[in-house]
């Protein structure tokens, strides 16, 4: 369980985040939506160390976020960024096998090659694995990116809009994977749809700060929407899932 | 990866090593052996020292246009060297051993390299503009700090801190031979045991935190081992500003995108051919008395700019 505790968090004079506390259950899917600025990626980037805590605790499991070592915690949580730092020469296949690297630091045995080509495979990469990175299309890129976090093999995985650039049907097959993982998964997303269907509990915030927290059902309402969004949509409810007309 | 070009770059180190040691040679080899072996291996260190601070800097930086020199590791040396020598007095400064100088040196310049880039260096996202501007300021503040101290000592003990204020790959300071190689090996081991730390630093602060890596740690662990290796070169040949970057630049076209654990030994290899093989030819064959470092600088220079400029409109 990722447990988030009184966490505010402040730049400059601003106020990114403030007084944010959250459990997000182990196992699942858990999404995070809410407007521009809303702190998520900031608050994604603090669970994985990514900047340094300021006030509040994080704890992963039995890791507090700061105190543990940061390859400890690189064994058991593993984060894409928003805009993931760019390694143009890097080929696919050098790049995911970076995600054993905090097992093997540096020298990688029979088995993280397995691994290596085992994510190759399930993520569709087989083809694409000789090329650099700076020669694949933007979605392609996501895919290979994903694909590393993948072989980190890791109990939780936080994606900040891990489906940017991504086609229709890149995007139900990534997140279909995520659900058949059965990893801990948190995801940020735009496209209510997409945490509407596929994940288990919705986490919205707005002006860093949490404004609900449940199932789709009960976060995904035209009140929410205009509370949180400030936009008057309509929601249809299909299978017993919500879905907003766009 | 790339054996083959490392192979043909060793091969043609060997091929400048033996020009080195056996042109032009006048008198009886057991003199002219030995003299010449002592040169050869300050040589060597500097073109062990040179690109090997250099990588570790850029990959840290995550830039190729930077380097400990342009950066102003070298200026900083010397005037430390100054400033010791004006606040000791230079007859003291010269009684103490070799070995004493050479030692207050490297520890000075790792403290004051910790104060003045660590903190520039830690932040997570870094502007190149900004930390090329902040290099050429304090390159030009400690020159002049450098050459106002200088003026301030006696002329007498001027003569100590020249010697070590500008490039010379003639005359070389032998007798601090021992003292560099040791303290070379041991900032080399550690350069050598980070390189998979630095593969994955190259990635990003993100990438790399992600993967369990510390940045911020290893930013300083970089700065230690870069203060002692720029310390060894600049005592040993004195600065030579654009050497790591033309060495460095050259290495990434012959092994592209190739680990550190490549890239490292090639840009030694390439370091080396220019410095033995580059001293070879305008010392004994075309006996100019153009320093070699003149025409480095001059070709790191061009390289520089060609960076700055490819950068610039990227
Ligand atoms: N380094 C920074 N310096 C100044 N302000 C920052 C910094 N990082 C984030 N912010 C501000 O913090 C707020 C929250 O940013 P954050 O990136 O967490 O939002 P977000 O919810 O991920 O938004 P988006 O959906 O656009 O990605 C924004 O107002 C942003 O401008
Ligand atoms: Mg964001």
């Amino acid at each position: 369980m990722i447990k988030v505790s009184h966490v505010t968090h402040r730049i400059g004079g601003a106020t990114i985040l403030s007084d944010v506390s959250v459990e997000l259950a182990a196992g699942g899917v858990t999404a995070l939506i809410g407007p521009n600025g809303a702190g998520k990626s900031t608050l994604l980037s603090l669970i994985a160390r990514l900047i340094p805590l300021q006030s509040g605790s994080i704890t992963v499991d039995d890791l507090t976020i700061g105190a543990c070592p940061s390859d400890v915690l690189a064994r058991k949580l593993a984060i894409l960024p928003q805009s993931a730092d760019a390694a143009p020469r890097l080929t696919v296949r050098d790049l995911v096998s970076f995600g054993r690297y905090p097992y093997h630091k540096g020298r990688g045995t029979e088995e993280d090659a397995q691994i290596v080509a085992q994510t190759l495979h399930r993520f569709g990469l087989n083809d694409l694995a000789g090329r650099q990175l700076d020669t694949l299309s933007g979605g392609q890129r996501q895919r290979a990116q994903v694909a590393m976090i993948h072989a980190q093999s890791t109990d939780y995985v936080l994606l900040d809009e891990p489906l940017n650039n991504l086609d229709i049907a890149a995007s139900r097959s990534l997140m279909r994977m995520l659900r058949a993982l059965g990893r801990t998964v948190v995801i940020v997303l735009h496209d209510i749809n997409y945490a509407s269907s596929y994940a288990d509990q919705i986490v919205a915030m707005k002006d860093g700060r949490i404004h609900a927290v449940g199932t789709p059902a009960d976060v995904v309402t035209e009140d929410l929407l205009a509370d949180v969004f400030g936009t008057r949509a309509t929601v249809h409810q299909i299978d017993g899932r919500p879905l907003v007309q766009v | 990866m790339y054996p083959r070009r490392l192979i043909g770059l060793a091969a043609v180190l060997a091929i400048c090593v033996a020009g080195y040691m056996t042109l032009g040679a006048q008198g009886s080899w057991g003199f002219v052996l030995p003299f010449r072996g002592a040169k050869l291996a300050a040589l060597l260190l500097v073109a062990l020292a040179v690109p090997t601070s250099t990588v570790l800097f850029q990959t840290i930086t995550q830039n190729r246009i930077l380097t400990p020199s342009i950066m102003g590791f070298d200026a900083l040396y010397v005037l430390i060297l100054t400033a010791l020598i004006f606040v000791l007095g230079g007859q003291e400064y010269v009684r103490l051993p070799v070995i004493g100088q050479f030692v207050l040196n490297v520890g000075l310049l790792m403290g004051a390299a910790l104060v003045l880039f660590g903190t520039l260096l830690s932040q997570a996202r870094q502007d190149i503009m900004r930390m090329i501007l902040t290099g050429i300021i304090f390159g030009v503040l400690f020159r002049a700090v450098t050459g106002f101290l200088q003026r301030m000592i006696d002329p007498n003990e001027y003569a100590v801190v020249q010697v070590n204020s500008y490039a010379r790959f003639g005359r070389i300071e032998t007798d601090l031979l021992l003292i560099a190689a040791v303290l070379a090996g041991i900032a080399l081991a550690f350069a050598w045991r980070m390189r998979h730390r630095l593969d994955v630093l190259e990635l990003g602060h993100d990438t790399a935190t992600n993967l369990g890596e510390t940045p911020q740690r290893a930013t300083l662990q970089v700065l230690v081992i870069v203060a002692a290796l720029v310390s060894v070169s600049t005592a040993l040949v004195g600065p030579i500003v654009f050497l790591g970057l033309l060495v460095v630049s050259l290495a990434h076209q012959v092994t592209p995108a190739a680990r550190h654990a490549v890239l490292l030994p090639c840009a030694v290899l390439i370091c080396a051919i220019t410095l033995i093989g580059g001293q070879t030819v305008l010392e004994r064959v075309l006996a100019l008395s153009t320093p070699l470092s003149v025409v480095i600088d001059l070709l790191g220079g061009a390289v520089f700019l060609g960076l700055l400029l490819k950068g610039m409109s990227r």
